[in-house]
């Protein structure tokens, strides 16, 4: 086997330099997320200092992370969640559609970006960062507090509904009619109906084949187990992310416990990879004539998750500075959206070059105005 | 005394109460096993203010001090005076999942609420027995809870 040296070199120095940014966020208890994006500016192409060698490697990885990211996200939620989530939140869910969903289709329609664009844009708009703000709250100690469980019901919600938006968005994004695009999305809302009943009813069975008290062989059966099945939802348009999050789904209790831990580092290292690999996609003159309108959609949406939050928060009982707190909260886009734009990206460069700012703006925007409101005045403690 | 239960989705579960004085206690207790104590101001309810944190040895711990061992001193008097508590026995078969595991990941008090107050190996009861002990094929489980809380155990136990 012939090691390549440029290639060792090359990723070395990448994770070098993630590591460096990724300790400098977590000073400022921000999330290193837009930090990666910027990273990724820099090294791909129009940027300062390209990476031949680790291209491939940085594109192969980041399809892994995307499986990854969902896969972990799976493993978070239980069905008793999403149930409780949605007889308590359900009017909290439409106007979260509502409120969210439609600045990024009115943005994508004046930036003429066509049919597949405004749902893409839709869908950035509308996807707070579930993996941020759960972060954000456990930091920020909020874990406690009143409106809390309105947050993480409206994350659970989203993030269910990514899995029929994204089949839709990936068949038609692929070049698909909306007639295959129905398809696929019926696809994998029945894919998920089975992935609850399987869970459900035979959920200890699933965590029985994979189940082994070496944590190698755990690792590397969850990880086969969800790579073939993120194979079968991609192969029939689903989109592979979908396929992911259906088995982070079905596995609970002590296996889910258990993956998560040994998961958690390889999803760390190739998450990373990945929001690297949506910074590479763009091209830095692409984003410059964007910056303006990522900018307002930005303001915009920030002001609408608010005004979510609010909503939420208020039918949990909850006081204004509380209402404000869960508003503030929900601001962060992240990774979701990141997955949309990896998702359109190569059919759509317009969108990714709208997008990818405004995520970047609003993974740090998000949490700093979440730390700062609502407190009091008093900006809350660093952890 | 009153206890509430509120679902976090993702994080795991809150329990809340007053205690005599007035003060409304809260208890977070995260999926990965770690606790969070706060106390709500009367000012502001809605906004906790954190007393500490646990990891789940140091809950663990915690809980023997408070009272888990009083609960396997007195559990059979307990189970008769307290309506809807029961005493059961659950036996580890061989080849089961827990099989020379130690018996903190069996998580059965966070998952069924019943507790674990003895076990009895050949003719040695080991009582209340922490979290690290390892479990071995024919141990058997001396189990106080609810009815559904014993039976869970029993499917964890068995299935894992």
């Amino acid at each position: 086997m012939q090691v390549s040296a440029t290639l060792l070199l090359e990723l070395g120095v990448i994770l070098t330099v993630l590591t460096v940014l990724g300790t400098a966020a977590r000073r400022f208890a921000l999330s290193p997320i837009p930090l990666y994006l910027l990273a990724g500016l820099a090294l791909g192409e129009g940027g300062i200092a390209p990476i031949p060698a680790a291209a491939q490697f940085v594109s192969t990885g980041a399809s892994i992370g995307v499986v990854l990211l969902l896969l972990t996200l799976g493993l978070e939620f239980s069905i008793g969640e999403f149930a409780s989530s949605l007889r308590r939140h359900l009017p909290s869910a439409w106007v979260d559609v509502l409120l969210n969903a439609v600045p990024g289709a009115i943005a994508g329609w004046l930036l003429g970006l066509g049919g597949v664009g405004i749902l893409a844009l839709a869908g950035i708009t509308y996807i707070s960062s579930s993996g941020v703000i759960a972060r954000l709250l456990s930091d920020l100690r909020r874990l406690g507090n009143r409106e809390t469980p309105a947050v993480l019901s409206i994350l659970v919600l989203e993030d269910f509904a990514m899995a029929a938006y994204l089949p839709l968005l990936a068949v038609l994004a692929a070049g698909g009619t909306w007639l295959q695009a129905l398809l696929g999305m019926g696809i994998a809302v029945s894919a998920l109906g089975v992935a609850f009943v399987a869970s459900y009813r035979w959920g200890h069975h699933v965590g029985r084949i994979v189940a082994h008290p070496d944590n190698e062989q755990l690792l590397l059966r969850i990880l086969g187990l969800t790579l073939i099945v993120a194979a079968l939802a991609e192969f029939v348009h689903a989109s592979a992310a979908v396929g992911a999050f259906l088995v982070g789904l079905t596995l609970t209790g002590e296996s889910a416990h258990r993956a998560r831990t040994v998961l958690s580092p390889l999803r760390d290292l190739f998450a990373a990879i990945f929001f690297l690999a949506i910074g590479v996609s763009v091209n830095p003159a692409d984003l410059v004539p964007m910056l303006p309108a990522a900018l307002l959609l930005a303001v915009v949406t920030a002001g609408t998750k608010v005004l979510t939050g609010q909503f939420a928060a208020r039918r949990e009982g909850v006081a204004r500075p509380g209402q404000l707190r869960a508003g503030t909260a929900l601001i962060a886009r992240g990774e979701f959206s990141l997955v949309i734009i990896g998702l359109v990206g190569t059919s759509l460069e317009d969108v990714g070059a709208v997008a990818t700012p405004y995520v970047f703006i609003l993974a740090i925007v998000g949490p700093v105005l979440a730390r700062f409101t609502g407190t009091g005045g008093r900006p809350a403690p660093a952890r | 005394m009153e206890v509430n239960e509120v679902l976090l989705p993702g994080v795991g579960l809150r329990f809340e109460f007053d205690n005599r004085d007035g003060d409304r206690i809260g208890v977070v207790a995260r999926r990965t096993g770690d606790f969070e104590i706060v106390v709500y101001p009367k000012h502001d309810p809605d906004q906790a203010q954190q007393v500490f944190r646990l990891s789940d040895e140091e809950a663990e711990a915690l809980a023997q001090i408070l009272g888990a061992p009083r609960i396997a001193e007195r559990f059979a008097d307990l189970t008769r005076e307290v309506p809807g508590l029961n005493a059961g026995q659950v036996t580890i078969r061989p080849g089961g999942p827990f099989v020379d595991r130690p018996l903190g990941d069996t998580r059965a008090r966070t998952r069924t609420g019943a507790s674990i107050v003895a076990i009895v190996r050949d003719e040695e009861v080991l009582a209340s027995p922490g979290p690290t002990e390892v479990l071995r094929a024919n141990d058997v489980l001396v189990v106080i809870g609810t009815e559904d809380g014993i039976a869970g155990v029993e499917d964890i136990v068995a299935q894992g």
